[in-house]
């Protein structure tokens, strides 16, 4: 990695973190739980590292293998990981809209 | 760079901007799903980017690998039981640390020769972080899931131990920045990374799980940002990034929430010191009838349900919610006041009460409900007893001193449900239970609410 890219990554790093401070801290704990789910997903996108090492030109078989384990825990990550979610933000419900439910 | 690998950039620019308003979207329950959406199509717009730009040769792994994760993530998704969200997290947390990992591994094993210093550095780290990650959520999901019994494991010396283990991966780690050749140091770092995890959640007890859960949630996205800087892919770095600092900020309010610091949650074996935490409250409990009990609610004004983890053992939020709902037929205001650290994991019990049909609006945090409780008739405490003990404001020598708790001794009177007479999960004597506004109902929480619901109808 040569500097300029090391400076770059972290300028990003740092951007990041200071926004996730700053949009985090606004979710209420009333969603923490599907939040921490939620986080969860997202970072599943180390998928797009797992995908390269499983199949990538250069890469040689023990490098594949490592791969698709990483592609298979990852990618239950990102499909639990949303599923769930969704799933845990869909029973979030407000009186209003429990009233017309029961109509 | 040719036009697939622009296309690949670009759809990992769309998927950073994406994450950020799913996470912007979670501010609020009325807009959360729609933010997932969107970071849905984020990632599906990074995966098809991958595959187009990365000069994908072998198509067998990793198809293979999306199909089986895919339909392992599908049956999660589907059949979890939201009681069962705790260990569902630490389980994820455990596969996100793994797939980090072994990322690094394969890195190494593919390019260790011709790495800087620097990527190095960030390929140790990355390996190290996502290994103990691993080991130590799997220790989690199995003390959550009750395989591991809960209650903290602790011998002579033990941080001893562990700072002698912690300093051993720690120097492999050093080793290997400066000597590249050393692929022994490395897989050596890996070991006692995955020894290191063991070793650092078997002492936490259950109740410090929150706490445990949202540390590893950081780990593991902070070892998802260091796999970005090794690959020099910036989504990976925001992404991680996101996730490390969200666990991060959550870890500190649960500490808040139990007025304790990180390293005494860490260190401390809150349940080794159990036998020395003397208390001198003593009296009677008063015992009430469900009768009695279902009178009071029934003619209250307010009235304050206070659950804890007790509730959801006896798996009770449907009956909470029916008892509650009669209730309000008669007039009677009903809100639930909840705890940051009930439940095993961060907003554990919003999410229990909202499967169980309570509508979010009903919900009060702590701030919002204290003021309110001088106010309120009957507080009705389910299975929850750390989180109201008075002991936390009175007594300073009291072992949870300082830790914020819901008032719920200043209510006009108070309705403890509870299993027995025995003290509760920490071990601690409640003086909560001897006040005379206090009223002891013993038996399961989910029958006694089935009951009490009926008795009321009946008033």
């Amino acid at each position: 990695m040569n500097p300029a890219v090391l400076i770059a990554s972290v300028y990003v790093f740092a951007l990041a973190a200071f926004l996730g401070y700053q949009v985090i801290s606004r979710v209420p704990p009333l969603l923490h739980t599907p939040l921490m789910s939620a986080t969860n997903a997202i970072s599943g996108i180390s998928l797009i590292g797992s995908l390269v090492l499983a199949g990538a030109k250069g890469y040689p078989l023990p490098a594949h293998i490592l791969g698709f384990v990483a592609v298979t825990t990852a990618t239950i990550n990102v499909v639990g990981g949303f599923g769930l979610t969704d799933r845990m933000l869909k029973m979030f419900k407000s009186r209003n809209a429990k009233k017309e439910e029961a109509k | 760079m040719n036009l697939t690998s622009y296309f690949m950039e670009a759809t990992y620019l769309i998927a950073s901007i994406l994450f950020i308003f799913a996470l912007k979207g979670m501010s609020h329950p009325e807009t959360a799903r729609r933010g997932m959406f969107m970071a849905e199509g984020g990632m599906f717009a990074a995966i098809v980017g991958t595959l187009i730009g990365a000069h994908i040769i072998s198509w067998v792994w990793i198809i293979a690998g999306l199909a089986l994760g895919s339909v392992i993530g599908a049956w999660m998704a589907i059949w979890v039981p939201m009681t069962a969200m705790p260990q569902r997290t630490a389980l994820s947390h455990a596969f996100g640390a793994l797939a980090a990992s072994l990322v690094g591994i394969g890195e190494f094993v593919v390019h260790g020769a011709e790495m800087s210093a620097v990527t190095r550095g960030a390929l140790g780290f990355e390996v190290m972080l996502g290994s103990l990650t691993t080991t130590g959520s799997l220790i989690a999901c199995g003390k959550l899931q009750g395989v591991i019994h809960g209650k903290p494991i602790q011998f002579r010396g033990q941080n001893f131990v562990n700072l002698a283990i912690f300093l051993g991966m720690v120097g492999c780690f050093a080793f290997f920045c400066i000597h590249p050749e050393a692929s022994a140091v490395f897989y050596s770092m890996l070991g006692i990374a995955f020894v290191f995890g063991v070793m650092l959640v078997i002492p936490i007890g259950s109740a410090d799980m929150p706490v445990v859960m949202s540390l590893l949630n950081s780990y593991a996205g902070l070892a998802s940002a260091a796999t970005g800087f090794v690959l020099g892919n910036n989504v990976l770095i925001i992404a991680g990034t996101l996730d490390g600092f969200s666990g991060f900020i959550l870890s500190v309010l649960m500490c808040k929430a139990m007025n304790r610091s990180i390293t005494n949650v860490l260190f401390g074996g809150f349940g080794a010191v159990i036998a020395e935490a003397t208390s001198n409250v003593g009296g009677v409990m008063r015992e009430i009838s469900l009768d009695d009990a279902a009178m009071q609610l029934a003619f209250a004004n307010r009235v304050v349900f206070v659950p804890g983890y007790g509730l959801a053992t006896a798996q009770a939020q449907h009956a909470v919610r029916e008892l509650a709902e009669l209730l309000e037929a008669r007039g009677v205001t009903v809100k639930y006041a909840i705890h940051p650290v009930a439940g095993r994991m961060p907003g554990h019990m919003n999410v229990l009460l909202a499967e169980a049909n309570v509508p979010y609006s009903s919900l009060y945090e702590m701030e919002q409900i204290n003021p309110e409780l001088p106010s309120t008739d009957v507080a009705v405490v389910i299975g929850a007893n750390d989180v109201v003990n008075p002991d936390a404001r009175d007594n300073p020598n009291s072992l949870i001193a300082g830790m914020p708790i819901i008032e719920v001794d200043r209510a006009k009177s108070v309705i403890v449900l509870k299993r027995g007479q025995g003290r509760g999960f920490s071990g601690l004597e409640n003086p909560l239970f001897f006040k005379p506004c206090t009223s002891m109902l013993y038996g399961d929480a989910k029958s006694s609410l089935n009951h009490l619901a009926q008795a009321v109808q009946h008033v």
